[in-house]
């Protein structure tokens, strides 16, 4: 299973359930891992695990996303990893809608995290990738930035701006060699979601998740749905009136 | 049931504390395949150990493995197939934990050989109520390893667990059935195949009446040695609805038992994956609901091999004139190979195990005359699969139970445990 160069592969926000059931499948291809995120305890956690499933190597790199400098930090962990082929970027915050609506500080941190310090990561990892000529970008993004609706529409809105970012991005590397792809999950039951009733047709697993990010590491995007019948949902969604839409509570 | 469930070993000792404070305590679950309460904790705490499922360390050159007490032995055969190992005792599903499979020493059809599977547990970490943390190994003079093996969940929270492997040529399986037609060729088959074969296990049709009465198929394996590694990635079909009541009756069950004695009992010889061997049902996902909204009672006895053909007769002509025989009757002899835990409930014998639609009063008659027959015979009942044993009954069955209670952690508790008043 091992390549005789393995990928090497940087997940940012390597803690959050869908990174790490992502990472486990890079694991099992023996390909060499970088794990960026907050908690270095957690991530040797992670490390250990990655390792005894087939990864030829794992660094761990502690950061906080939201106050590091983006494009310097990329470049000290590809160098320390020795290359950057595919860049995950996984983390994000759920928030809480009826807070962010009470107390704005609240809804810019919202914001903050899920889109402007992300839209800084992914658009370091686009320099580096254009400057390599090869590789990609897979960003997590969500269902929920596809029409907006009230129980999530602040994180909805930013996960919305940063589809259009990848979106622009992978437009940008046409005809140069790398690809970005935003894929946008469903509810899928990770520690971010913790908090909600789970169970039922709409809910995946982050293995489901996983493996639509791993697959689109490779090819197809730049929009992809986790699974697949959420392209359907929101297509649906998306086409219905506001006039009925806005008497629909859900 | 208030049910944390933490993602990070660093959430736990939180958690705990937490959890022991309560009423009722606390308990640590993993994928709560157990059959009846010993996996759940009424009005307690409990905290749900699944999300801990990172593995620490895999030695391919030795097969040891250190995993998180979440890790489930699904998990760990996806890693250890390709390396070539196998989990050295494996129970009927692969959807359960390690912490798990040790509370409850759970065994397998290779049981005559190796024992259960806290006899390849070297080591595990145990976190107590008391905010104390203990490595507890094979070595361990206290009684404490030997309290926790089988031990249910009331010693601590298991956290970490080194397991051995055993390694396999291949990750396919040789198998032979042979039907037999009445109790007494079961035991001589087991006798003669003990010898030769890693594993056995008979199915037994249990509403066959008279000079058909304890009719059955024995199947008899190892492990194949062609070669192939391969990890199973089938899944099959789920069973979506809770499947009306009146599905599984007499008649429907004694025409499957036929059709499936006259089918599959055929003699023959196969090569399998180890998949379909060994966790026929994990291949249907939610077959539970077959038996309906009122679901079903497992029973699993184990009873000496002096009183074994007799007790086990006597069983199944009870089942039979009761006529709520179920169709996954399972026996299977256990050998003299010594179980680790105080409350291990392999012992030499000869184990039955049922599964009865629930119907109420009926059903708990007929448990209860069984109760009697294996107690009479001195045997067990496996709390794993229990829902209703008296605790007279648990008592008595298990008579190191007073060498096990002082080492429980006074902040662990469980429904079952409640249930036996102990």
């Amino acid at each position: 299973m091992t390549t005789l160069t393995p990928l090497h592969v940087l997940m940012l926000g390597a803690g959050s359930g869908i990174a790490q059931a992502t990472a486990r499948l890079y694991a099992a291809e023996g390909a060499v891992i970088g794990l960026a995120g907050r908690n270095a305890e957690r991530l040797d956690a992670i490390a250990h695990d990655l390792t005894a499933r087939g990864a030829s190597r794992v660094e761990i790199f502690e950061i906080d996303f939201v106050t590091a400098e983006p494009a310097q930090a990329l470049a000290d962990m590809v160098a320390k990893l020795g290359g950057g082929d595919h860049f995950i970027l996984a983390y994000g915050v759920l928030g809480d809608q009826a807070a962010a609506e009470r107390d704005l500080t609240a809804a810019q941190t919202i914001l903050d995290v899920n889109f402007r310090s992300a839209a800084g990561w992914a658009l370091a990892a686009a320099n580096l990738l254009e400057q390599q000529g090869h590789g990609s970008l897979v960003v997590l993004g969500s269902v929920a930035g596809d029409r907006g609706r009230r129980s999530n529409y602040v994180y909805g809105a930013a996960k919305a701006g940063l589809a259009v970012l990848v979106q622009g991005i992978d437009h940008r590397f046409r005809g140069r060699g790398p690809r970005a792809v935003i894929v946008k999950p469903g509810p899928t039951d990770t520690a971010m979601t913790a908090g909600m009733a789970k169970g039922g047709p709409l809910w995946a697993t982050p293995e489901a998740v996983a493996a639509v990010v791993r697959k689109a590491a490779d090819r197809g995007g730049p929009v992809v749905y986790a699974p697949a019948r959420w392209w359907l949902i929101m297509t649906i969604i998306r086409a219905i009136p506001a006039a009925i839409f806005n008497k629909m509570n859900f | 049931m208030q049910v944390a469930h933490p993602a990070f070993r660093d959430q736990l000792d939180g958690l705990i504390r937490a959890g022991a404070a309560g009423n009722h305590g606390l308990l640590a679950v993993g994928k709560l395949r157990s059959y009846g309460d010993s996996c759940l904790n009424g009005d307690g705490s409990a905290i749900e150990m699944a999300g801990l499922e990172r593995f620490i360390s895999f030695d391919r050159r030795t097969g040891v493995l250190e995993a998180e007490a979440g890790v489930t032995l699904a998990e760990i055969l996806r890693v250890a197939i390709p390396a070539g190992y196998f989990l050295p005792v494996t129970p009927g599903t692969k959807f359960v934990t390690l912490g798990g499979a040790i509370a409850n020493d759970v065994h397998g059809k290779n049981h005559h050989r190796a024992g259960t599977f806290g006899r390849w547990v070297r080591q595990f970490s145990l976190a107590r109520t008391d905010g104390s943390q203990q490595v507890v190994g094979r070595d361990d003079a206290s009684g404490l390893f030997a309290a926790t093996i089988g031990g249910l969940g009331l010693t601590g929270v298991i956290t970490r667990v080194t397991l051995e492997l055993m390694p396999i040529a291949s990750s396919r399986i040789d198998l032979q059935t042979i039907p037999f037609g009445r109790l007494s060729e079961f035991f001589s088959l087991a006798a003669e195949s003990e010898a030769s074969h890693d594993y056995t296990v008979a199915w037994i049709d249990c509403l066959a009446q008279g000079d058909k009465l304890g009719r059955g198929i024995f199947t008899r394996a190892r492990p194949s040695s062609d070669g192939e590694l391969r990890v199973s990635n089938k899944s099959g079909p789920s069973v979506p609805i809770d499947a009306p009541g009146f599905l599984l009756n007499r008649l429907t069950l004694s025409a499957f038992n036929e059709a499936y004695y006259r089918i599959a009992g055929r003699p023959r010889q196969a090569s399998v994956s180890y998949d379909p061997f060994f966790y026929p049902l994990d291949a249907i996902g939610g077959w539970n609901r077959l038996y309906g909204r009122r679901g079903f009672y497992q029973y699993q006895s184990v009873v000496p091999p002096a009183v074994a053909e007799a007790a086990t007769t006597e069983m199944l002509r009870t089942i039979a004139s009761a006529g709520q025989g179920s169709f996954l009757a399972v026996l299977k002899t256990f050998g003299d190979v010594p179980s680790p835990g105080l409350l291990s409930f392999p012992m030499q014998g000869t184990t039955l195990a049922l599964d009865f639609a629930n119907r109420g009063r009926s059903t708990l008659s007929l448990l209860d005359k069984l109760d009697a027959i294996v107690r009479e015979a001195g045997g067990r009942l496996y709390p794993a699969k229990d829902g209703r044993l008296p605790p007279a009954m648990f008592r008595a069955g298990y008579p190191a139970l007073n060498q096990f209670t002082p080492h429980m952690d006074p902040g662990m508790s469980s429904t079952f445990w409640r249930r036996m008043q102990l």
